[in-house]
């Protein structure tokens, strides 16, 4: 399938979700069942898949002090001391839908990237006019992770070959470990730096002059345009169907 | 040096200081002639680096003129001169800064503005010329140092220029690696200028030889003539190699 309607699509029902109202849940759960089903139809292995789709947790904690700012009907009453606490009935509906959303919108997002090669999403994201800067950034930064990772594993791998001891447990102290982290993390920064500068030079030899260009890309087929039409009226679809059942 | 022509390259009294004051190049003068394929040498820190990034303007001597062809290397005229000089650096990983080996080698004929048909082709023409016709689709990240050198020849062959100019091309090569690399270079027709530590290297492709030492020419000649003066290489940090040494 195309990267362009990969891309369309997913973005389209990540939107849907987050414009899904509280507590639908019957809604969530058809959401749950048509990512799966796109999971399981892609040939992806279910549990790394479940285990990725985990790291949006954390970030859902910042949706905590919902439980107890919506007024509503109280659900549990907590007494810390002097304080009294309320947890109310809206308040955990609209905690828990925000946790479910935001572990369906990184889903998503984790079925994109497994079944979608970076090169072609990038080339995606110029064809729907992601402003050229942005896109060469991150094809920029995912050519040069990887080189990145490969040089901090050679540092760490000469730390370790020279971090001998007679005595059986060596390693200093633990600032002066930190003090060599931070002086490795600071001579990869003045690394990549100088790599920066060198690359540069490469695109200065081979005419680049401050703007960005790509090659042209062929439209849309037909059948791609239809899938996309096809993917959009589900979305509004479950959007619309979100709605009328909160 | 009298009487050469200087057909493809012409510099004269060119000194370049970098700005921490540290003075790379004294005073160069070079001639180079259409086809000729000349080799760099000189110890560690002599100027050879330097040197090359002259000959397509990404560094602009104090003093001094650099011509290729009949064109004055300067700010007006850099856009045909980086497509007539080509620079391959000499560690891949910063020449080939594309997600695909296809944008690699697409990125410098994109820059000179030609049709979407045309890059197509240098692109195919060029990879040929290397012998990685089908590596296109793949990322750069994971092919071996001797594939990315091939392909980081490549990227410039598509720009179809008249001089190559080589940083340190077969450093870091197994030897098979090497073998192929110097066949390459040896059926190129291009004007080549190759900055090496690789003395069989010299001995094998160029028929003639510039030793740069401390930012100055202190030797040009017939490569076998100079390979043979064992006063003048150790003087200058350089050894022959053993089955030419004497």
């Amino acid at each position: 399938m195309d990267a362009r309607v990969k891309l369309l699509l997913a973005l389209a029902l990540v939107l849907c979700i987050s414009l899904m109202p509280v507590a639908a849940w019957p809604v969530y759960i058809l959401l749950l069942a048509l990512i799966l089903s796109a999971a399981i139809l892609s040939e992806l292995r279910m549990r790394p898949l479940l285990r990725r789709s985990m790291v949006a947790l954390p970030f859902a904690l910042a949706a905590l002090p919902l439980l107890l700012t919506v007024p509503g009907q109280t659900a549990v009453a907590l007494r810390l001391g002097p304080l009294h606490l309320a947890v109310t009935v809206p308040g955990v509906e609209r905690f828990a839908s925000i946790v479910v959303r935001s572990w369906l919108s990184v889903q998503v997002a984790i079925l994109l990237t497994a079944t979608t090669q970076l090169p072609d999403l990038l080339v995606a994201m110029g064809q729907l006019h992601m402003p050229r800067l942005l896109v060469a950034i991150l094809s920029l930064m995912w050519r040069y992770l990887a080189v990145l990772v490969d040089e901090a594993i050679r540092m760490m791998r000469a730390r370790d070959a020279r971090s001998a001891s007679w005595s059986g447990r060596g390693g200093g102290t633990l600032a002066w470990r930190a003090s060599v982290t931070g002086s490795m993390a600071g001579s990869l920064f003045l690394r990549g730096l100088e790599r920066s500068e060198r690359i540069h030079n490469a695109m200065l030899s081979r005419g680049y002059d401050g703007s960005i260009r790509g090659i042209a890309v062929p439209p849309l087929d037909w059948r791609s345009r239809l899938l996309v039409l096809l993917g959009l009226i589900v979305v509004l679809a479950l959007l619309l169907f979100g709605y009328w059942v909160a | 040096m009298a009487g050469q022509t200087c057909a493809a390259i012409q510099i004269r009294g060119l000194s370049f200081s970098y700005s921490d004051g540290n003075q790379a190049l004294r005073d160069i003068d070079l001639c180079i002639a259409a086809g000729e394929k000349v080799a760099l040498v000189g110890p560690n820190g002599a100027g050879k680096s330097t040197l090359l990034l002259h000959l397509n303007g990404i560094l602009t001597g104090q003093q001094g003129q650099v011509m290729v062809g009949d064109v004055v290397v300067s700010a007006p005229h850099l856009r045909l001169v980086r497509a007539v000089v080509g620079i391959v650096f000499q560690n891949p990983d910063d020449q080939l800064f594309s997600p695909t080996v296809f944008d690699d080698v697409a990125y410098g004929p994109i820059y000179m503005g030609l049709s979407e048909g045309e890059i197509r082709q240098r692109v195919a023409r060029a990879l040929g010329q290397v012998g990685m016709e089908s590596y296109a689709p793949r990322t750069s990240h994971h092919l071996s140092l001797g594939e990315k050198k091939r392909i980081s020849i490549a990227t410039v062959l598509a720009m179809d220029p008249r001089v190559l100019a080589l940083d340190e091309p077969s450093s870091g090569l197994d030897p098979r690696a090497r073998r192929t690399l110097i066949h390459l270079l040896q059926q190129l027709g291009q004007t080549m200028l190759v900055s090496t530590h690789d003395m069989m290297l010299v001995a094998e492709l160029c028929s003639r030889m510039v030793v740069l030492d401390q930012g100055r020419i202190v030797a040009d000649g017939a490569t076998r003539d100079l390979l043979a003066n064992d006063e003048l290489l150790r003087a200058h940090g350089l050894e022959a190699p053993p089955a030419l040494g004497r």
